[in-house]
């Protein structure tokens, strides 16, 4: 139910932006966010997009899964 | 440095990746402990993915009241059931509910004999549903958590602005600390929570201080892919190893500390806290979220008379403790060959993400 889709903004026009996943567009409300650009990848949930998805943050969480997984040979 | 090509979903499932965490959080597991996932969304991952293969015996997970359609109470579908029966009303809803049994039937039984109820995937198919239909009154079943209740608040507000009139909404929307609570302060021992990510997305970290500060519990928001899930549960036992219960976020690419700010506005300007029966919890203080005086004309309870009976769980249904932790699908009777996805009894064997649903497709 709260399920979430990362998806890329391939175009805005007023309150709704066209994105992208995988191969299939959608058409989703941006009422619930501030400042959506194409290009931003978004997190859609019910028709919505709910928040960016931050890409500096992913790859932080990635080093992070790394780091720990490399704990062991420390 | 931005990876070259990210997609936020495939690099989050690499097995390597997941194995090596597995791995790690063998290595600091000591104590037996219940880590509760909140989300539905998070029982059906790590089941889908067979997770728990992944965690060493002293980590016992425990679903937690994080899916919609399973808390909704047993009085919110024969209310909808109702409403469904008043003629020129059509009703428009998320698709698990409508399968849902009632005290004596369910939405899909209603709809095969002459309700007209309409499956939509966002509010806003409701809303254009009912600007479509000026003649008729379009009622919209509104359930789900902090996630959820932003985007039937906006089309409250889109439906105000349009000046849609014969659109209205039957809020359920519940919200997630007051049962949260009501769980640490319980009889069942839970050590951590992994806290549901998107609805944290939207109110940010501060609704679960109450649950480290006052209770010593472990907190951390978690994202839904594999790596996410098992980095959250290696946060977690970290934390309960060392007795330091803090608020901690895994899910940092979506969840910010004060969340989405413009959604939690958009929230508040049209629901304001009210008491709401939980299936399991029962009647949690302020833990619904009810429509203000100002929004009255949308609001299909005051809007529409209808006198909706008490009623009582089906026998032998155990889904209110399952959705509080306190027993696992396996341990219903009704389990399996009385109750099944073609033939639920109780809603956790209906919603895709009820816990009773997840064990039956990924446990058999």
């Amino acid at each position: 139910m709260c399920l979430g889709v990362p998806a890329r903004v391939i175009r805005v026009e007023g309150n709704v932006a066209t994105v992208n996943i995988g191969s299939v567009e959608y058409e989703s409300s941006t009422l619930l966010l501030n400042d959506v650009a194409v290009g931003d990848y978004v997190l859609l949930h019910a028709g919505f997009a709910i928040e960016k998805i931050d890409p500096e943050e992913a790859a932080e969480t990635m080093r992070l899964f790394n780091e720990i997984s490399n704990l062991e040979e420390e | 440095m931005i990876p070259e090509g990210m997609r936020y979903i495939d690099e989050f499932r690499d097995s390597a990746l997941v194995s090596n965490i597995s791995r790690k959080i063998g290595l600091i597991s000591e104590k037996q402990i219940n880590l509760m996932e909140v989300c539905g969304g998070h029982t059906m991952a790590i089941h889908k993915n067979g997770l728990t293969d992944f965690l060493p015996e002293t980590i016992h997970l425990l679903s937690g009241p994080g899916c919609p359609v399973c808390v909704s109470s047993q009085q919110c579908i024969d209310h909808a059931i109702l409403l469904g029966r008043i003629p020129g009303v059509i009703l428009a809803t998320y698709g698990d509910l409508i399968r849902v049994p009632g005290s004596q039937t369910s939405l899909e039984k209603e709809k095969a004999r002459y309700a007209d109820i309409r499956i939509v995937y966002s509010v806003l198919d409701a809303l254009e549903i009912a600007r479509l239909n000026r003649n008729h009154r379009v009622v919209f079943i509104g359930i789900g958590f902090e996630t959820t209740a932003p985007s039937s608040a906006a089309a409250i507000l889109q439906a105000g602005k349009d000046r849609i009139n014969n659109f209205f909404l039957l809020s359920s929307h519940k919200i997630m600390p007051p049962a949260l609570e009501t769980l640490a302060a319980g009889d069942t021992q839970i050590d951590g929570f992994i806290a549901p990510g998107h609805v944290s997305a939207i109110t940010g970290y501060g609704i679960y201080n109450k649950l480290s500060e006052v209770y010593h519990r472990g907190v951390v928001i978690s994202g839904f892919e594999p790596a996410d899930i098992l980095q959250s549960v290696f946060m977690l036992v970290k934390q309960i190893e060392s007795g330091h219960f803090q608020v901690e976020n895994e899910y940092t690419r979506i969840v910010k500390p004060e969340g989405n700010s413009r959604a939690l506005a958009i929230m508040n300007e049209v629901f304001v806290p009210a008491d709401a029966e939980w299936r399991g919890l029962g009647i949690v203080p302020l833990s619904g979220l009810a429509i203000k005086e100002k929004y009255a004309a949308f609001d299909a309870s005051k809007r529409f008379t209808v006198k909706v009976p008490d009623s009582l769980p089906p026998a032998g249904c155990i889904c209110g403790e399952i959705l509080t932790g306190k027993s696992k699908p396996t341990d219903c009777n009704l389990f399996s060959a009385t109750c099944n996805p073609l033939n639920p009894v109780g809603a956790c064997m209906v919603s895709a993400e009820g816990a009773c649903s997840v064990f039956y497709k990924f446990m058999k």
